[in-house]
């Protein structure tokens, strides 16, 4: 008998079947340490893949790789400056940040009112208003924060700059809060301290993003600039590198940059701050590749001990067995068919116990993501295991139980017909 | 149907070697009923081990069925003992967890027979021994004289050229044992060749032809007059 035919015999697998359910609270018992260790591996991975996934989403409308950078008061005295100078960071240092440092591929300047500190403008319209953050934005924004914008609606683009048109982008709980529910806000007016804004889209809040909300109300950087009489003042630079540059050394040379033109000590630390996202997103990356590692370890591990459980029980069974291996041999059975028999009988366990762990870890997950779906806050997302690792562990079962299950085969094999024959 | 010429075997107990088979030769024609007696240790046992292939002699040869029975290796042995012989044991062993019909359709199975093919003559052979009512039942609800039936009906299942009992009476009481021995008294009727130890003279009586050992020599081969154990059973 080849082994393959062995395999897809109906007849080999009721030898086994009837083999293995002999003692059913023993086969059960094995079975749940397998079981726990696929288990284990399952809920884990998904779990790390949750994990993974969740802190993806929490980063997900804003480049991985971008970094905010703002002007503060200097810290050392310099080139003739005394200590405590305030800066403001200049449009004009745009150009000169792009010039020196090409792993910047965008470079957005933004200016708000009632963001860090100052009194949110009143927005009105008809007889609703209530008080909203403003930011004057560049289209330039929307390449490193995506904004997602309701159906109809558009955000600002290169007109509304050059022609410093009035129009704005509202957020969702704008528009609940000043419109009716089945009204389309596009192309409606709304009054931003006084001064009329045509309404051109409605943006999406997505969670997670810092520190903006579903109220957050986008205007035209130029329009900004004259309402507010702001000049070439910029609040902060939103900046983001080419996904294969450092962002690390590209916030310091931004900083560097920067206190060059505006003559600031390069040792001084604190002219300039900034809030690096791709340092934090790397750390999360690492933090959530690290947990996938280990589950992966501990399941492996755990799948390990499992199956070294069946070795041990399938070698016991073989010691109990010895008179039957002997009857079958005296029957006729080959060493191989034996060996055969032995092997299937650990594998058989093992696979049973492995669909049984990822059926039971699947569950698990199942039941993790439905209790986790409406939590926003908790980066938690769509606990998976890839197919590959399922396959993987699956082999991995297979394998091992096919190497655990050679011992006691190769035990019943060694022992002559005639040895098991005789003893009682 | 059986040559033997100048069988030797010892076993090496430590140091000192045992010399159990000192020199055996005989024959067996096919039809035959032979009854190898001895008492214990005279090597009767070692004697149907190496007939049955479960051991191997140091010297001399072994013709079954015209096929010369060396150099097996534990493969080519199992083949031909699927082959050319069936078992009956002392204590039965029969498989505990399958039922009487899936024990008789054993070393079909290992003979590779289809399925449904296999069963019908595994229940074939039971009803042969007059056990087909009791196919679907496990060894554990049959009496010792229905398991050695069953084992017997295992052991014809694979058609062997030569039946090997062992002391198959050996754990029967003595109108049980008259009940198998009138079954194998009919299958050698049938022309099957069947070699059946034992130490009990009445029960080798009833074959035809006594084999005495005695510290692993024959010191006695003479055909006798059957006793039919029929006349014992109701």
């Amino acid at each position: 008998m080849n082994s393959l035919k062995v395999i897809f015999d109906r007849d080999t697998w009721q030898e086994i079947f009837g083999s293995i359910s002999k003692n059913k609270t023993r086969t059960i018992i094995t079975v749940i340490g397998v079981l726990w260790g696929i288990f284990i591996y399952i809920a884990l991975s998904g779990a790390a893949k949750g994990l993974d996934n969740g802190f993806e989403r929490q980063f997900e409308n804003i480049a991985m790789n971008s970094m905010f950078i703002w002007a503060q008061r200097t810290s050392i005295p310099f080139d003739g400056f005394k200590i405590g100078r305030s800066i403001e960071l200049k449009l004009s240092d745009i150009d000169y940040i792009k010039q020196r440092i090409p792993e910047v591929e965008f470079i957005a300047p933004r200016n708000a009112r009632g963001v860090f500190g100052g009194v949110s403008p009143l927005v009105v319209r008809n007889n609703k208003s209530s008080n909203y953050n403003v930011y004057g934005d560049f289209p330039e924004y929307t390449k490193i924060a995506t904004k997602k914008i309701y159906d109809g609606g558009r955000f600002i683009n290169e007109e509304d700059i050059r022609y410093r048109r009035k129009v704005c982008v509202i957020g969702e709980r704008t528009q609940t809060e000043l419109f009716e529910e089945d009204e389309n806000p596009i192309g409606q007016y709304v009054k931003i301290d006084n001064i009329y804004f045509q309404v051109i889209g409605v943006h999406k809040f997505v969670p997670g993003g810092g520190f903006e909300s579903d109220g957050d109300i986008f205007i035209p950087f130029e329009t900004f600039r004259q309402l507010y009489n702001t000049g070439e003042t910029v609040q902060w630079f939103t900046i983001a590198a080419y996904d294969d540059a450092d962002v690390v050394a590209v916030e310091k040379d931004v900083k560097t940059a920067l206190k060059r033109i505006h003559r600031v000590s390069p040792k001084d630390e604190r002219a300039f701050g900034g809030f690096n996202l791709g340092e934090i997103f790397n750390k999360v990356v690492g933090f959530s590749k690290g947990m996938t590692l280990l589950s992966l370890i501990v399941g492996i591990a755990t799948i390990i001990a499992g199956v070294i459980g069946i070795g041990n029980i399938l070698l016991i069974s073989v010691k109990e067995r010895t008179k039957e291996l002997g009857v079958r041999r005296a029957l006729g059975a080959t060493p191989g068919e034996v060996r055969n028999q032995i092997i299937l009988e650990s594998v058989f366990l093992t696979v049973i116990a492995g669909i049984l762990g990822i059926v039971l870890g699947a569950i698990v997950l199942a039941g993790i993501n439905s209790a986790t779906v409406n939590m926003t806050d908790f980066p938690y997302t769509n606990p998976t295991v890839p197919i590959p690792f399922v396959l993987g562990a699956l082999f991995i079962m297979v394998f091992l139980g096919t190497l655990i299950g050679l011992i006691p085969a190769q035990r019943a094999v060694s022992i002559k017909p005639i040895d098991a024959l005789r003893e009682e | 149907m059986i040559q033997i010429k100048n069988l030797h075997k010892s076993y090496q107990m430590g140091s000192s070697s045992l010399h159990v088979l000192k020199g055996i030769n005989f024959n067996v024609e096919e039809g035959e009923l032979v009854a190898i007696m001895g008492s214990s240790g005279s090597g009767k046992s070692t004697l149907l081990n190496i007939l049955g292939m479960l051991d191997t002699a140091e010297e001399g040869d072994y013709i079954l069925d015209d096929v010369p029975i060396k150099d097996l290796n534990e493969t080519k042995a199992a083949k031909y003992r699927n082959k050319f012989l069936g078992f009956v044991f002392q204590s039965f062993n029969l498989i505990n967890y399958k039922t009487a019909l899936e024990n008789v359709s054993l070393p079909l199975y290992y003979q590779g027979i289809p399925r449904k093919e296999r069963q019908q003559e595994a229940l074939d052979y039971l009803e042969k021994v007059g056990l087909k009512d009791w196919a679907t039942h496990l060894p554990s609800e049959l009496s010792g004289g229905q398991k050695q039936r069953v084992a017997i009906a295992r052991a014809l299942a694979s058609k062997p050229k030569v039946l090997l009992a062992d002391e198959p009476t050996g754990a029967l009481d003595t109108t049980t044992s008259y009940e198998v021995m009138d079954l194998i008294q009919k299958i050698n009727q049938e022309g099957k060749t069947i070699l059946v130890v034992t130490h009990e003279l009445d029960i080798a009586q009833m074959c035809k032809r006594i084999v005495l050992l005695k510290d692993g020599v024959i010191i006695e081969d003479k055909k006798v007059e059957q006793v039919f154990a029929s006349s014992y059973v109701q």
